[in-house]
């Protein structure tokens, strides 16, 4: 017998797990005779999703361009602090602070607050952006300064400016670091919007996927709610893949985490 | 024709001391001339000093006491520096790796390409230019670090205990490396190892250190006759220079212990 291809393996037991579980719950809701606005079988969940586009999709759409803002909002603040933070010791000393009450402080607990301030679609992004924010700030700082010792002393010993180091020691150092905290900082934002998204509720603009979630629920249409939440964690896995693929591409020969586990 | 002029001193420390922002004293009263052409080993336990030493004359740190005076100025350009580890970027390729310093200096790709590429056949190398250093053998990349510390051809190459982590084998093939590179190079070598060994095979002088504080406490001159090779390492000359170099090494721990 010739042996499974590589990926076979790989990809095999977790795709069958999941479809496991699928047919399992289909089973039961059929089996048990389970009406649907108790639990709707995941055959009627993807009826619905085909149904529904028309309303879920723009929301998809709309939540998504809110998450993509945020974070790139946050790569750029993130990063920026970061390298204010690298070359100037006391700004870190003052502002960290600041970012450590920004993190520890549950979004959810931001929110409504941040709803009466500011517009609902400001609002949204910027509870978005907070999320994101800091995994990128701490990874890219934490990155910037963890250059080798050896080769911090030998951009030393060639006498490179500050700047140059910066552009050809620090900054690479940091890479794989950033990329890291970017994946943690793409769910996060996600999960930013989406509670904001919440908060709102009836108050907000009403075109996010969590809006529509929401409203659905309102209307018992729990198939819809289905649907919404698959759509949800569909965005939340592209966006990491997305991201891990970016990194992967980035790293490319260099790095030990770009490399698959076969080596 | 070089050999008859008087041995010019490159580096002159004079009554050096270093001691550490937390008290510790790394070196203490340390006398010591860097003769252009030699090849120096500081030789000595873990903690004397070895490293201070080399980071002193690099000037990447200042002595707290003593006077230490240098026959160069652009220090950058003069030293090459290598390290336990190969400390390559990994993200750089062998050729930008070696291209650094060059590139630090403000040189083209284009222009140090010659020179880079000579260093990398000079180590042996000239056909692993586009390979990234996970992509090399422990011994290659040691031998990319060393490429990189001669691009500048530098009078001093100061190389701080670099074949530590290597095996037996690949040390045997870099000390002979080593000392060809030396003799067509004409650069002068301090080298820091823990081997009695690695230290009779190579140098032209030993000096011998011991620790706390940091010091100096044998000199051991080898005569530089016979060729270094096979043979050498089971001669009776190499055996009587281990020999003494272990006894010296003997006594400066055994100083520490009493
Ligand atoms: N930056 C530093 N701050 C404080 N103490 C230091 C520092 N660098 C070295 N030392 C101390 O100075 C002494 C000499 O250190 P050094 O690294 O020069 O020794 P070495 O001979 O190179 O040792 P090894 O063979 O282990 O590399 C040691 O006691 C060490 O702990
Ligand atoms: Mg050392």
């Amino acid at each position: 017998m010739t042996p499974a291809p590589q990926w076979a393996l790989r990809y095999g037991p977790p795709a069958l797990v999941m479809l496991a579980l699928l047919a399992g719950w289909e089973a039961f809701v059929r089996l048990d005779d389970v009406p649907p606005y108790i639990l709707p079988s995941p055959i009627l969940v993807l009826e619905t999703l085909a149904a529904d586009r028309a309303i879920l999709l723009p929301a998809l759409f709309e939540t998504l361009k809110v998450t993509f803002a945020a974070l790139a909002a946050a790569v750029l603040g993130g990063v920026g602090l970061a390298l204010l933070f690298a070359q100037w010791k006391w700004i870190e000393r003052s502002f960290l602070p600041v970012a450590v009450v920004l993190q520890v402080t549950p979004i959810v607990a931001i929110a409504p607050l941040l709803l009466i301030y500011l517009e609902p679609a400001t609002a949204v992004l910027v509870c978005a952006f907070l999320a994101a924010f800091f995994p990128i700030l701490s990874n890219t700082a934490l990155g910037l300064a963890s250059a080798d010792r050896n080769l911090v002393d030998l951009f030393e010993l060639y006498r490179a400016s500050r700047w140059r180091t910066l552009l050809l020691l620090r900054l690479p150092s940091a890479l794989p670091y950033f990329l890291g905290g970017l994946r943690i900082g793409g769910g996060l934002a996600l999960i930013g919007a989406i509670v904001a998204e919440l908060a709102a509720g009836a108050a907000g603009q009403g075109a996010g996927l969590a809006f529509r979630i929401m409203e659905a629920g309102y209307r018992l249409n729990i198939p819809r709610m289905f649907a919404g939440l698959a759509l949800i964690s569909l965005a939340g896995i592209a966006i990491f893949a997305a991201l891990s693929a970016l990194s992967a591409w980035l790293l490319g020969r260099w790095h030990e985490s770009a490399l698959g586990p076969e080596r | 024709m070089l050999e008859m002029t008087r041995p010019q001193t490159l580096v002159a420390l004079r009554g050096i001391g270093k001691t550490y922002a937390n008290g510790t004293r790394a070196l203490e009263g340390v006398d010591l001339d860097i003769r252009a052409g030699e090849f120096l080993t500081l030789l000595g336990p873990s903690g004397c000093g070895k490293s201070t030493i080399l980071r002193l004359i690099a000037g990447l740190d200042a002595p707290s006491g003593g006077v230490l005076t240098r026959a160069f100025d652009n220090l950058g350009a003069e030293i090459g520096f290598v390290f336990q580890e190969p400390t390559l970027m990994p993200w750089a390729s062998a050729f930008d790796n070696v291209f650094l310093p060059l590139r630090l200096q403000g040189q083209s790709r284009r222009t140090a390409a010659p020179s880079v590429e000579e260093a990398l056949s000079l180590v042996g190398l000239a056909d692993f230019a586009a390979a990234y250093p996970r992509e090399l053998s422990g011994g290659m990349r040691m031998r990319v670090s060393i490429a990189r510390a001669l691009v500048l051809r530098p009078l001093l190459l100061l190389m701080d205990e670099p074949f530590a982590a290597l095996d037996e084998i690949a040390r045997f093939r870099l000390n002979d490396d080593l000392l060809r590179l030396q003799e067509e190079l004409g650069a002068t070598i301090v080298f820091v190892t823990h081997s009695v060994y690695e230290s009779a095979y190579l140098s032209s002088r030993i000096v011998v250190m011991a620790a706390r504080p940091g010091r100096i406490t044998a000199e051991i001159g080898v005569d530089n006759a016979a060729a270094r090779d096979e043979a050498y390492r089971v001669s009776a000359a190499y055996a009587a220079t281990c020999k003494r170099a272990a006894g010296a090494l003997r006594d400066a721990v055994h100083g520490e212990d009493l």
